[in-house]
């Protein structure tokens, strides 16, 4: 049952990444894909409806967290805090950019919330990348199961850890790069005209920079946790995953070189879904690695709720999880097609 | 102020009065909109789509702004008060969980169809956007609802070795007596809060005498609703959980009476000022007896006063405490007053020829947001000292490695944010309802 809500927590929190990733790439990208104030609604026509449900796999994510995993999330929370309250922030921020941004018929006023939607969309995948990397690093856990990082030491690995040091920065940026190339294909799918010429264009440059910022990521993983190369033989899922993840990249690039868009955003949702659930299965049972000893680390099975807590939840998660799927399915559906800008006063 | 608990305390009761502004609207009017567009649709009367329109259009930037000051409560549960959410998760992780799944994706999916969807979907097709709306915010405020009634009146688990808090029944958790009286209460609060705006909409454009067929139905729908809500919320919610307070949480209610001495036949205190330190109230106006009738049902009854418990378990902020439920309750009667007058008017055809009643209507529309401010006071003020009633207390619930220097940047933080983003709201507020009704056609 532990075993099971490890798996469910992991994958809400990597369809978050999937669909608010898009998103992101879509706030990453719009000041280079989109020139005019036309183009940019075109692209804010094209996340605004799903935005707002793509970020509700974070909270829905963390909710299950909560259920199954409170210790992580207590310790994990608490642990982070500056991090976590400056990802809030930038959240707020992103939410009132998109949504506030074309209540106002002024120049001034929508380049104001476009610069602000640049910027938190790229600073969020940054900071959500790092969080993964501190994850992947492991944090000063104690006895106590809990501990207190600072936003940044030396940005070294030694004894002064803090939230942001150059392995996590790394992973940061690679998630800043994989968001981007994602928003790319998501771009060139819905849209039309200079938007999808430009996005396209992108698209291809910015998957060989993923390319190779995947390799750096994972040399560097596997030199700050040896574990997770040394768990990879015995973790049959890790192979799936593997296998999801290079499967999802070679649909990148058959579809952008088939010009068949669709095909290249599923490819890049699966590289995703696929390198995060791989991360998972390296370092499962663990949830939160602990720096100072492996006795202290927060795993699915020491962080547990009472078996019957887990039982209930899964019974109306199993209720809540297709019905989810079924809105966004409708959504995808209802919004089908390539977009195009909203006429003034009537959308985003 | 060097205290963690300190700023802890003040970031979630700052955080959560701010954003509670929002979806006390938000909830209000998803119930109105429902209504509007139902008569609209059922009639084919055009001004109710328009008037709905025009609240959609206001729900649209509310909901924004609700949403984005909830994110930081969600967080605070780890981020501020870890111990807390480390001994509770496997009970309140439940309502928490399913707030996500059942409540934020039927409201995020379906919001953009409801604003900018209209015209695109069939009549009936927007209606179901308003229906999802409306339950999916309603669903909302249960679990949340629910999750603060373990709070208070905590059922449904079981306490473990190790000192957490497990679930040993789901559907008596879920189903919290104090829950289901918290819930009515609270969204029929919301109801007010819609009710009051939407009149004092209504009310301004026939003072202005612009829009006057929307006017009309704003006037006409608010008046209705408000007079119900605002009667309901009094009784028998109201009633219902004030006479859950006596029982369960007895020291509670005597702090919220300012009443220190025990007795049979109690009175109820209109007016006074609690004087802790003496232990009385000073110029107190009462009424005699009533006090014993209201928590008990008898007027012979006996209300125990705070000298009857140890000090220690007394709530810590009596005074605003006390000031919190007499501003609730006051209120409330001026308010069922208010839309009593108005129903009686707009029944006989003479609201909106009375403009003295229309200036009321007009003005009024912050009452219910402070009675609804202070009633979270009663009951979180209330809880106090304990984090969970009877179980564990609030300084046992906050992070254990966070420090005040920590918890006060951000809350700090929050001070900024929440200016700049009350300003923003009022902004586009004020535009949508200069636009009015038809404005964006034109």
């Amino acid at each position: 049952m532990e075993t099971l809500w490890f798996w469910l927590v992991s994958v809400m929190v990597a369809i978050y990444v999937v669909m608010d990733g898009f998103d992101f790439g879509a706030g990453i990208l719009h000041h280079f894909v989109a020139k005019s104030n036309e183009e940019r609604r075109e692209v804010l026509a094209a996340i605004g409806p799903l935005w707002d449900g793509n970020e509700v796999w974070l909270l829905a994510g963390g909710g299950s967290l909560f259920l199954a995993f409170p210790k992580v999330l207590a310790a994990g929370f608490s642990g982070f805090y500056l991090a976590i309250w400056l990802v809030v922030w930038f959240l707020m921020l992103r939410g009132i950019s998109i949504e506030f941004r074309s209540h106002v018929e002024d120049g001034l006023w929508r380049h104001f919330w476009d610069s602000t939607f640049a910027v938190s969309s790229i600073l969020l995948p940054v900071l959500l990348g790092a969080a993964l990397g501190n994850v992947l690093r492991g944090v000063p856990l104690d006895a106590s199961g809990y501990f207190s990082l600072p936003l940044w030491s030396d940005f070294g690995l030694g004894a002064h850890l803090g939230v942001l040091d150059w392995y996590t920065v790394l992973v940061g940026l690679f998630a800043l790069v994989t968001m981007a190339a994602h928003g790319a294909v998501f771009l060139a799918w819905k849209t039309a005209g200079p938007v999808h010429e430009r996005s396209k264009g992108l698209a291809g440059r910015l998957w060989a920079l993923v390319l190779i910022f995947w390799v750096l990521a994972t040399l560097a993983t596997t030199a700050v946790n040896p574990a997770i190369l040394r768990n990879l033989p015995h973790a049959p899922l890790a192979w799936l995953a593997t296998l999801i993840f290079l499967g999802g990249l070679g649909l990148v690039f058959t579809g952008l070189h088939l010009q068949r868009f669709l095909l290249a955003f599923l490819g890049s949702g699966a590289f995703i879904l696929g390198l995060l659930a791989a991360s998972a299965a390296c370092v499962f049972p663990v949830m939160l690695r602990s720096t100072l000893d492996p006795a202290f680390d927060l795993t699915a099975l020491n962080a547990a709720v009472g078996q019957h807590g887990l039982r209930v939840g899964l019974a109306w998660w199993l209720l809540g999880f297709p019905i989810t799927l079924g809105y966004v399915a409708f959504l995808f559906r209802f919004h089908r097609g390539k977009v195009s800008a909203a006429a003034e006063g009537e959308g985003y | 102020m060097g205290d963690p608990l300190f700023w802890h305390r003040l970031q979630f009761g700052f955080t959560a009065t701010y954003h509670y502004l929002f979806p006390q609207l938000s909830m209000g009017l998803a119930f109105l909109i429902v209504v509007l567009k139902a008569v609209g649709l059922k009639t084919g009367d055009v001004r109710y789509d328009e008037t709905a329109r025009f609240w959609i259009r206001i729900f649209g930037i509310n909901f924004a702004v609700g949403v984005v000051t909830g994110i930081p409560l969600e967080f605070q549960f780890g981020t501020n008060w870890a111990r807390f959410s480390q001994l509770s998760g496997g009970v309140i992780g439940q309502t928490l969980g399913m707030e996500g799944l059942f409540a934020f994706f039927l409201e995020s999916s379906f919001l953009a169809l409801l604003v900018w969807g209209e015209k695109g979907l069939s009549r009936r097709g927007h209606f179901g956007a308003a229906l999802a709306l409306w339950g999916g915010s309603w669903l909302s405020g249960y679990f949340i609802v629910a999750t603060n009634a373990f709070m208070q009146h905590p059922v449904g688990h079981a306490l473990l070795a190790d000192g957490t808090y497990q679930l040993a029944s789901f559907w008596t958790f879920l189903l919290n007596p104090w829950a289901l009286a918290q819930y009515a209460h609270t969204m029929i609060a919301a109801v007010v809060t819609g009710s009051f705006v939407v009149a004092s909409i209504g009310a301004f454009w026939v003072l202005k005498g612009i829009h006057l067929p929307h006017a009309r139905v704003n006037l006409k729908v608010g008046t209705a609703a408000g007079l119900l809500a605002s009667a309901l919320v009094a009784f028998p919610t109201g009633d219902l959980q004030g006479k859950l307070v006596a029982r369960h949480q007895p020291i509670t209610l005597a702090a919220m009476e300012g009443r220190f001495e025990s007795g049979p036949r109690a009175g109820l205190t209109l007016i006074g000022q609690p004087n802790v330190a003496q232990r009385k109230i000073d110029n107190p106006i009462q009424v005699p007896a009533v006090l014993s009738f209201i928590a008990y049902g008898t007027f012979s009854s006996d209300v125990r006063g705070l000298s009857a418990f140890p000090q220690d378990q007394w709530p810590q902020n009596i005074e605003l405490l006390y000031y919190s439920f007499h501003i609730m309750a006051g209120l409330g009667t001026i308010m069922i007053a208010i839309m009593g007058l108005a129903a009686l008017l707009l029944w006989r055809g003479h609201l909106e020829g009375n403009r003295p009643m229309l200036w009321v209507m007009m003005l009024a529309f912050p009452f219910p947001y402070i009675a609804t401010t202070a009633g979270w006071a009663v009951a979180e003020f209330g809880r106090q000292p304990w984090l969970i009633y009877g179980l564990l207390r609030t300084a046992q619930g906050a992070s254990p490695t966070v420090h005040a220097g920590q918890t006060a940047f951000t809350t700090l933080g929050f001070a900024g944010i929440f200016v700049v983003l009350g300003l923003l709201f009022l902004y586009l507020i004020g535009r949508e309802i200069a636009h009015g009704p038809t404005g964006h056609q034109a």
